[in-house]
């Protein structure tokens, strides 16, 4: 064999792929800032406006605070109702895409369900409810439901299918029944799991429920909306600082609820 | 007399827990169920407003595709790529110094820690509708919400990426002298690399999601056609859109899933 020569024997070879990469990516970047009209002047302009728009927004006006609690409230119960209705639903159909426990025939329409929940953005979801059931918190509830569903069954799916099939078997040699095996073998062994995944999920959907209001599905969003409508910025501050020390108060919660289990 | 000791699976104060926890939960369905305000007559209304939808859309407006929808959504993939790169670029100084291992002041991490929290609690859409008043309705307002909402996740996971790094290589480079800068090209991004290609494909993945309804508040992308097409009662525009908004979240997924077995 010929010595080792040149660049081989170095002990950082360059990866000319990944400079390749790179090299495509810058371009492709500049590409993209030129396609969406990125230009420094609008940006300065921009910054300009941003000044003015800062100062109108303080001090934040809690004046009409009876029409903010009334929106926050109502993003709650959405959130709340639909993280409940998403867990009814996901859980059986979790257990019925575990591929450890269920045949094929089983798997693949609860987990083409999921994904189906899945691949759609909450507020689109949110519209076809909002045609479906009409304005107001019942197309929300839906909506995040829907989206519970994909996110928490995907996860939970997962979950089962990590679990020790021992346990599982030993409850099936006594001759129990289906439901007795997913009470005593598989339950117990996710159980913990689960409560972190709803805990999660129950997140997301605060952050999510005072959103949908903005095409109509009810909650703090459609009043966040009309107050940006009539540049109401100084109600604007005050609904979406509400909003951050709910979803932290929400954070906190959670935590511990997290905690309590064990998670 | 000593007692028998029997088996618990949970001590006192754990069962309080759990059970504070159950009751809480019960509390907050019950009272939701009994205030929320639901028409009942939208429900019952609501079989034959889907069939009607679903008359609407059919047959799939396909003409409408090259004419109205692939601008707008390669606006969106645009919106959804730049702005996670510059999520990126603003999120790793400040998961730096919410690292507690990295940034040794306790108020800096604190500090850092509530610039997540307040980035992620503001949803996208509502960032949306700050940079639309600011800069106008457009792409780059649209960019912009991305980043900023798209800081909260990847800062909050990278700096535990970063608080997990092993402290061996970084003790090394400190006692030879290194700069901080050389500590953190040669220390630490090694170590937290696969972590943050991961992070970066996931919040993508994300933000490709999210650009298609930035458009209902203005932000530029697909969402602003949809957002036309429903105004206007195309339904079957609208469908064309749906249609195409679902393939490319579906090949973003593939994509991201594919890159990511590749890289990590």
């Amino acid at each position: 064999m010929a010595a080792r020569t040149g660049s081989s024997s170095r002990a950082f070879p360059p990866n000319w792929a990944a400079r390749a990469a790179w090299l495509a990516f810058v371009v492709y970047f500049f590409y993209a800032a030129s396609h969406l009209e990125l230009t420094p002047a609008r940006f300065m302009a921009g910054l300009e406006h941003g000044g003015k728009f800062v100062t109108r927004l303080f001090p934040p006006d809690f004046h009409r605070w009876q029409l903010l609690a009334k929106g926050m409230i109502e993003s709650l119960q959405i959130a709340v109702l639909a993280s409940a209705l998403g867990v009814l639903i996901s859980a059986p159909l979790a257990l019925c895409a575990a591929r450890n426990l269920m045949p094929a025939w089983a798997t693949w329409p609860a987990r083409a369900v999921m994904v189906l929940c899945r691949s759609f953005h909450p507020v689109i979801v949110a519209i076809l409810f909002v045609k479906a059931v009409g304005f107001g918190a019942l197309a929300g509830i839906l909506a995040l439901t829907v989206a519970s569903v994909g996110f928490l069954g995907k996860l939970m799916t997962e979950a089962i299918e990590e679990i020790s099939l021992k346990q599982v078997e030993a409850v099936r040699a006594t001759g129990a029944p289906f439901m007795s095996v997913v009470t005593y073998a598989v339950v117990p062994q996710v159980f913990s799991r689960f409560v972190g995944f709803v805990s999660y999920e129950t997140d997301a959907n605060l952050r999510n429920s005072t959103m949908v209001g903005i095409v109509g599905a009810g909650g703090i969003g459609g009043t966040l909306f009309s107050a940006f409508q009539r540049f109401d910025y100084d109600f604007v501050c005050a609904i979406v600082l509400t909003i951050i020390a709910l979803i932290m108060i929400g954070e906190v919660l959670t935590a511990r609820v997290k905690k309590a289990f064990g998670v | 007399m000593n007692a028998v000791r029997t088996w618990e699976r949970f001590s006192l104060g754990e069962r309080m827990a759990r059970f504070t926890v159950y009751f809480g939960v019960v509390a907050a369905i019950v009272a939701s169920l009994q205030t929320v305000e639901v028409i009942p007559e939208f429900i019952t209304d609501a079989p034959e407003q889907v069939g009607d939808m679903l008359r609407r859309m059919w047959p799939i407006a396909w003409g409408f595709y090259p004419e109205g929808v692939q601008e707008p959504l390669l606006e969106s993939l645009h919106i959804a790529t730049l702005g996670t790169v510059l999520a990126v670029l603003m999120a790793v100084p400040v998961a730096f110094l919410a690292a507690r291992n990295v940034t040794r002041f306790a108020w800096l991490n604190h500090a850092a820690k509530l610039v997540l929290v307040s980035a992620r609690s503001v949803n996208t859409l509502i960032w949306a509708l700050f940079f639309v008043a600011v800069f106008g309705p457009g792409a780059l307002a649209g960019m912009l919400a991305i980043a900023f909402h798209s800081i909260g996740f990847t800062g909050k996971l990278l700096g535990e990426a970063l608080e997990e790094a092993n402290r061996g290589s970084i003790e090394a480079l400190e006692a030879s002298g290194a700069p901080w800068l050389a500590i953190a090209i040669k220390g630490y991004w090694p170590q937290v690399r696969p972590a943050f290609w991961g992070i970066v494909l996931f919040r993508w993945d994300i933000n490709v999601r999210e650009s298609a309804v930035l458009g209902f508040v203005g932000a530029g992308g697909v969402g602003m056609a949809l957002d036309t097409a429903l105004n206007l009662f195309q339904w079957e525009r609208a469908a064309m859109i749906l249609v195409a908004i679902f393939i490319v979240v579906l090949i973003a997924e593939i994509a991201t899933t594919q890159l990511r077995k590749r890289i990590l």
